[in-house]
C-alpha cells in the first residue's frame, strides 16, 4: 500500500505523480458511521500554487447511516481527494463535488463506492470548472456486491473548459453483480455558451463578470451560499478566469 | 460634426465570409422612432447584431457612431453602458441565474460605468415588480432563471422589463414582435411607447409585418433588401408593403 503510485494504476493514471512523490506516503482516514447516524464530511484543499493537498479517506457506513460528503478541490499543484465508501443496507451516501483549477494545476476527486447490500443509494454530482492548462479528473467508480438487490446509484460529472488548452478526465464506472439495481451515470465536458455570454453582454455586463454568473450558476446547488467553500470557489474563479 | 444619436454610414459586415450588409446608411435622431422592414435575408437582424457587437459579425467597410463615439470600437458591454439595448429576437435562456439577478447586475453594472452607486437589493426589487407590473409579467417569473420555461411572449415580454429597468438611449429591437398573441403585441406596443417615447431617446424597430407598427407608430419607415436600404419613407410605406408585398418595392 506505501508503494509509490504509478501511471499503470488506473486511479492515479492522470495525476502529478512528480508531486505525490513529495508527500508519498500519504496516510488513510478511516470513519466508521453507526447505524443511523449521519456523517458530515466537508473537505477543502485550497492550497497555494506550490502545495501538494491530498486526503484519502476510507468510510464504512452502517445499516440506514448516511453520509454527507462536501468536497472542494479549489487550489494547488496538486489537490486530491479520494473516498473509498462501504455502504450498508439502506445506508446513503451523497457528495458533492467542485473542481476548479487554473495554470499548471492538476485536482482529482476519486471515488469508489461499494454498494455491499441491499437498499443503499449513492448520489455523486461533481463539477469542474478549469483554465489554463489544468487537468481535473473524476474517476468514479460505483461497484454493486453480489446480492445488493435494491441499489440505486447516481453520478453526474460535468466539466467546463474555459480554455481549449486544459483537460478533463471524467470516467463513472460500473461493477455490477446484482440484477435488481438501478444505476444511471452521466458525463459531460462542455465550454461556456456563446450566446448567453453575449447575451449578458448586451445587459452591460462584462465579461469577467458574466463569465463567474454563468460559471456560479454551473456549480449552484453543490455549495452552500457565504460558506468556506463558495469563498474558495469564488476566489478561485477569479485566479482563472 | 452631427447631431444624430445614431449615425450609420456605409456598413457593410459579413458573416462566415458572407457578405450580408452591402451599404447601409442610416441616421437617427433623438425622439425619432424608425423601422426597418424587409423580407427574409435582406439582412434585418444582422443589422441588429453587427450594432450590438456581437461577436462572428464582421465590419469589412463604413463606420458607425453613437452620440459622436465610434460604436464599432466599443465591446458589446460597452455599448450597452453608453445605452444602446438590443431586445433579442430568441431571448437567450440561462439557467441558474434568477431573472432578478441578471437584471441586478445589468443595471447596477451600467450604474457604475455611469459613475452612480449601485441600487440596493430593496430599491431594486420595487423597480422591478413595477415594470414586471406595467407590462404584465407576472412578477414570480422575476424570481425564475432567465427565460427558463418562458413562453415566447413571456421572453419579449421580459425583454420589455428589462428594457425599462436599464433605460436605454436606444433601443434597438429585432422582431420583438414575432411570437406574440394579439394582447402580448399590444403591451409590448404600450411597453416600447412608454419606456422609448421621449425627445431623449430613439428606437430602431426591425419587423417583418406592419402589425406591430399599429401600437408603434415610427416617424421614418426603410426598406432593406439584400444588405441595401432600398427606400425610406413615413409611415405610410409601411402601409404600402404590406399591401403591395416586398416584391414590388424592393424591386
Amino acid at each position: 500500500m506505501s508503494d509509490l503510485p504509478t501511471r499503470r494504476d488506473e486511479a492515479w493514471r492522470y495525476s502529478d505523480l512528480e508531486a505525490v512523490a513529495g508527500v508519498w506516503p500519504v496516510a488513510t482516514r478511516t470513519h466508521v458511521v453507526a447505524p443511523g447516524e449521519t456523517l458530515v464530511l466537508p473537505i477543502l484543499i485550497d492550497g497555494d500554487a506550490d502545495s501538494v493537498g491530498i486526503e484519502d479517506h476510507a468510510i464504512e457506513v452502517g445499516a440506514g447511516a448516511r453520509v454527507e460528503a462536501q468536497v472542494a478541490v479549489t487550489g494547488g499543484r496538486l489537490g486530491r481527494v479520494s473516498l473509498s465508501v462501504k455502504l450498508g443496507r439502506g445506508a446513503h451516501l451523497s457528495l458533492a463535488g467542485v473542481i476548479v483549477g487554473g495554470g499548471q494545476e492538476t485536482h482529482e476527486i476519486v471515488t469508489h463506492v461499494t454498494h455491499a447490500e441491499p437498499d443503499a443509494t449513492s448520489e455523486q454530482t461533481v463539477r469542474i470548472i478549469l483554465g489554463g492548462q489544468a487537468t481535473g479528473s473524476y474517476l468514479g467508480k460505483v461497484a454493486v456486491a453480489r446480492g445488493a438487490q435494491g441499489t440505486d446509484a447516481i453520478q453526474s460529472a460535468k466539466a467546463m473548459l474555459l480554455n481549449r488548452t486544459a483537460t478533463a478526465n471524467l470516467k463513472p464506472e460500473l461493477e455490477i453483480y446484482a440484477d435488481d439495481v438501478k444505476c444511471a451515470h452521466g458525463a459531460t465536458v462542455g465550454e461556456l455558451d456563446a450566446q448567453a455570454l453575449f447575451y449578458l453582454a448586451s445587459r452591460g455586463i462584462a465579461p469577467a463578470e458574466a463569465k463567474t454568473l454563468l460559471l456560479r450558476a454551473f456549480v449552484g446547488g453543490l455549495v452552500e451560499e457565504n460558506s468556506p467553500f463558495a469563498a474558495a470557489i469564488d476566489k478561485a474563479l477569479e485566479r482563472v478566469l | 460634426m452631427t447631431s444624430h444619436m445614431l449615425n450609420i454610414s456605409n456598413l457593410h459586415a459579413e458573416v462566415d465570409g458572407k457578405a450580408i450588409l452591402k451599404g447601409i446608411t442610416l441616421a437617427i435622431n433623438p425622439g425619432e422612432i424608425h423601422a426597418i422592414m424587409g423580407p427574409n435575408g435582406a439582412g434585418k437582424s444582422t443589422t441588429a447584431y453587427v450594432l450590438g457587437g456581437r461577436p462572428g459579425y464582421a465590419v469589412t467597410e463604413g463606420s458607425v457612431t453613437f452620440d459622436g463615439a465610434d460604436l464599432l470600437e466599443m465591446e458589446p458591454h460597452e455599448r450597452a453602458a453608453a445605452g444602446l439595448f438590443l431586445g433579442f429576437q430568441y431571448p437567450v435562456e440561462i439557467p441558474g441565474v434568477s431573472n432578478l439577478q441578471f437584471l441586478r447586475e445589468a443595471l447596477n453594472a451600467q450604474r457604475k460605468g455611469r459613475g452612480q452607486e449601485p441600487l440596493s437589493g430593496g430599491e431594486f426589487i420595487k423597480l422591478a415588480r413595477a415594470q414586471a407590473n406595467e407590462l404584465g409579467l407576472d412578477p414570480e417569473m422575476l424570481k425564475r432563471p432567465v427565460n427558463v420555461g418562458f413562453s415566447g411572449g413571456e421572453k419579449k415580454r421580459n425583454e420589455m422589463v428589462q428594457m425599462g429597468i436599464i433605460g436605454p438611449k436606444l433601443a434597438i429591437l429585432d422582431e420583438t414582435d414575432s411570437g406574440l398573441d394579439i394582447d402580448a403585441l399590444k403591451t409590448v406596443g404600450d411597453g416600447i411607447n412608454t419606456i422609448m417615447r421621449r425627445p431623449d431617446r430613439a428606437v430602431l424597430l426591425i419587423t417583418h409585418y406592419q402589425r406591430l407598427l399599429d401600437y408603434v407608430k415610427p416617424d421614418f419607415v426603410h426598406v432593406l433588401a439584400n444588405g441595401r436600404i432600398v427606400r425610406s419613407g413615413g409611415p405610410e410605406l409601411a402601409l404600402e408593403l404590406e399591401r403591395e408585398g416586398y416584391g414590388a418595392i424592393a424591386a
